[in-house]
């Protein structure tokens, strides 16, 4: 029998384009609750056309990144532009606890779907629109994708750090971190929303902007400028005056930071008390950064012949805070990971079997994180949903596929 | 200031340091929580004494901005763990509480005598966070760890930067990403206790939190044995995809076009139609092949206007076009203003002090401010008078012994 799980009984229904939007239920559907993922009929959500596929074959059940965001949800088709459509919407949303959607806005009102209409049927509804930068506001009906939000948000002018210099532009966190941000942080709203109907019984509207929602995890570098008059940069002039940061070694990069004194004697140590290290211009901090370059030429020297395993497990043994700069590959074999059985085997109907899919980063003593079934087919759990749920005769789920709305 | 927030009628009392900590609680109180934050002078949390942002040090231990940023509703008691009378009122004060974080190393907390299973004695119910870097079990679990060394062994620095530049480090944004997870995982166990009467304990790891961020790169390696590199700000199916230099000192505009459609208004708006019609651009897989000749064609279009320019001329015919901002153009960006993103508060110590609003809109329960970062143990009268009924007197007395320290 499978342990109990958190958000047993909640009910969600996606509507969602974007990676943000998957994300966010994802978080909530492995966590238990019941999410039905709404996509266009015909093509399908856009991460199926998106990499990874198996064997580089792009085939839309073959998708890494739709796989892994969409666990443990129902997958339905259905159109809710067309009149009908919108009416099974509607029912649908009767029967949910909550609406994520991350449409431009004003789209949803336009299908007569907005807040205000499904709040007359559903005065309950938790809804929550994550967009590229929220309802209000000049830039509201702005087209962004996550390199236009990374950029903006403050965290790719911060990207790469350290840059060797300013001729290149600024990047993005690599892979789909920008979208994933926005789906973590309305996931927090649309719980603690969630948590308040259970004392209240009433519903409300979150609404979200992904630009915010990347601003705030760089909450600290944007006021910067103006508390102190600073603008940090990808040039790092403030890591750049302490020895340490992302130092190449024999087979890759390990990252250094020392920012007690002891930890500082204790990488001393590690490197096997260097002479330099002992003579005046070296022995406290200031001074060392005063001579920041003179050490780290030392450092860079002494890490080049050697592995970033061999670094990490003997800088870890003296308490020194450094690690490696892990590959996909360092990951999936890392005996740390491993044993917390971050990767889990599952199986997939078009994948086949999966021996380490990624898990998730808590453990709950009651109601662990699990998988009950991968991703959906597209219109996989339209049977299940259209006849056994709402109770839509075989005949008319047979005319509402002829006329494309599901 | 009324308390509007959907957690209102939820208690946290954390032991918690440095940014992943503190803002996974200071996420909670946005939203209502009252959150009592337990500290000593006897070992500071460190962004109190110093930000690694940058770089300043603070002279006394209440005028940190770091610090008041990420600690803001909240209440602040001193107590030195350290002795055993304190141990006592901290294990009273979670008795009064709905949930517990800490992230101290692994094994220090139990140490202390505060660990989970002593406190589901007092508390059976209680929702007890432990945020760590590596996670409290496996071969690693009491390794050393800040956000440059937990985002190292997560994967993502190893595929953000340039392919031929080292990998990018990461600061405190990752301990941010760490403290979202926590918030999130203690919000779900909030709603199963509240259905089931049923408290637990989380165990969080910091890297497994940042790792997630790179599933789909986990799943490329799974399924066809790659391990992804860095690669700029390149996509892998669209093309431009990419930052472009703009007039001014690293000034850069990010273009973006995911369709046909996008792609011809772009060549229209850069007055170059042609464009449209070249063969080595005619569809994204030919634009992908000759990107670094296309993203030449449309800097030398880019580099003599002003970026917002670029900005209104783009968007107005549907190409997602944004500016790349340092925290000064944030700062006065027309559309973060409109929307009140930077607020400032009021500090006892620092003044007026500016701070990023919370990044939702909840229109029945809205987040809010209530207080500033609290002083180091600002609060300690009025909690253990008021809440554990203790007597000036004792107070005091726990004082002078450095109990309350």
């Amino acid at each position: 029998m499978k342990p109990p799980t958190a958000l047993k009984g909640v009910k969600i229904l996606e509507y969602c384009t974007t990676v943000s939007g998957a994300y966010c239920t994802k978080l909530m559907a492995d966590l238990g609750a019941e999410v039905i993922k709404i996509e266009p009929p015909g093509t399908g959500d856009g991460a199926r056309r998106k990499p990874p596929f198996q064997n580089d074959q792009p085939d839309p059940e073959k998708s890494g990144l739709f796989i892994y965001i969409n666990t443990n949800k129902l997958g339905i088709t259905l159109d809710p532009e067309k009149k009908q459509g919108a009416e099974i919407f509607r029912k649908l949303v009767q029967r949910a606890d909550i609406l994520i959607e991350d449409h431009q806005p004003g789209e949803m009102e336009k299908m007569g779907l907005g807040y205000d209409e499904l709040k007359k049927i559903h005065p309950g509804l938790i809804m929550a629109a994550i967009t590229p930068f929220g309802q209000t506001g000049p830039y509201r009906n702005h087209k962004a994708y996550q390199l236009n939000i990374s950029q903006m948000s403050g965290q790719g002018y911060m990207l790469p750090l350290v840059s060797l210099d300013d001729t290149r532009p600024p990047v993005k966190v690599g892979g789909n971190n920008g979208n994933f941000d926005p789906g973590l942080v309305a996931s927090i709203a649309v719980m603690a929303a969630l948590f308040w109907r259970t004392l209240s019984g009433k519903g409300q509207y979150i609404g979200m902007s992904k630009l915010e929602a990347l601003m705030s995890m760089q909450r600290v570098e944007s006021v910067c400028f103006p508390n102190s008059g600073v603008n940090m940069t990808r040039l790092g002039s403030v890591q750049n005056k302490n020895p340490g940061g992302v130092i190449p070694c024999k087979d890759g990069y390990v990252v250094l930071i020392t920012p007690e004194e002891h930890q500082w004697k204790n990488f001393l140590k590690l490197m096997g008390d260097p002479a330099w290290s002992r003579e005046d211009w070296c022995l406290d901090k200031i001074e060392r950064m005063e001579n920041v370059e003179r050490i780290q030429t030392e450092i860079l020297k002494w890490a080049k012949d050697k592995t970033k395993e061999e670094i990490f497990r003997k800088g870890q043994a003296l308490s020194v805070p450094i690690a490696p700069t892990n590959t996909a590959e360092d990951i999936v074999n890392s005996p740390q990971f491993n044993a917390r059985e971050f990767f889990i085997p599952m199986d997939h109907p078009a994948l086949g079997h999966i021996s380490k899919f990624p898990s998730s980063p808590y453990r709950f003593s009651k109601t662990p994180w699990q998988i009950h079934r991968p991703a959906p087919a597209l219109g996989e759990h339209n049977e299940q949903i259209y006849l056994e749920e709402l109770k839509i005769s075989r005949d008319d789920i047979k005319r509402l596929k002829e006329s494309a709305v599901i | 200031m009324e308390n509007l927030g959907p957690l209102k009628t939820i208690r946290v009392v954390e032991f918690t340091s440095a940014w992943a900590g503190p803002y996974a609680t200071c996420l909670l109180g946005f939203l209502g929580a009252e959150v009592i934050k337990v500290e000593s002078r006897q070992r500071p949390d460190h962004s109190r004494n110093l930000s690694f942002t940058t770089g300043r040090k603070f002279e006394t231990l209440d005028e940190s901005e770091v610090f008041n940023n990420l600690n803001l509703n909240k209440l602040s008691v001193s107590l030195n763990l350290k002795k055993p009378q304190a141990v006592e009122i901290a294990k009273k004060l979670i008795a009064i509480s709905d949930v517990v974080m800490e992230n101290m190393r692994p094994g220090v907390i139990p140490r202390l005598g505060l660990g989970y299973d002593v406190v589901r004695e007092l508390k059976p119910d209680i929702i007890y966070l432990s945020s760590s870097a590596c996670g409290q079990t496996g071969p690693d679990r009491e390794y050393v760890g800040y956000a440059p060394t937990f985002a190292a062994l997560s994967g993502l620095p190893h595929i953000t930067g340039y392919p031929d530049w080292p990998p990018s480090n990461f600061m405190g944004s990752i301990d941010l990403r760490s403290a979202c997870t926590s918030a999130f995982a203690i919000l779900a166990a909030l709603y199963h206790l509240r259905q089931t009467g049923e408290g637990q304990y989380i165990d969080l790891a910091s890297q497994e939190a940042i790792a997630v961020f790179a599933g789909d790169i986990f799943m490329d390696y799974v399924m066809n044995g790659r391990i992804q590199v860095r690669k700029g700000n390149k996509d892998d199916v669209m093309a431009p995809h990419n930052c472009y230099r703009c007039k001014g000192d690293d000034k850069w505009i990010s273009i973006v076009t995911a369709s046909e459609e996008e792609w011809v208004s772009l060549c229209n708006a850069m007055g170059k139609p042609e464009l449209a019609g070249d063969e080595r651009f005619k569809d994204m897989p030919a634009r992908k092949a000759n990107e670094e000749e296309m993203d030449r064609i449309i800097t030398e279009w880019t580099q003599d206007q002003d970026y917002y320019d670029v900005m209104n001329r783009l968007q107005a015919v549907g190409v997602a076009a944004s500016p790349s901002l340092s925290s000064e153009a944030l700062f006065e960006d027309p559309h973060l203003k409109e929307r009140g993103v930077f607020r400032q508060v009021d500090h006892p110590v620092i003044g007026k002090n500016w701070v990023i609003g919370p990044p939702w809109r909840l229109t029945e329960t809205p987040a809010q401010f209530r207080s500033p970062g609290p002083m180091l143990g600002q609060h300690t009268d009025d909690v253990f008078q008021n809440y554990l009924g203790m007597a000036p007197e004792e107070i005091e007395r726990l004082r002078t012994e450095k109990v309350i320290y």
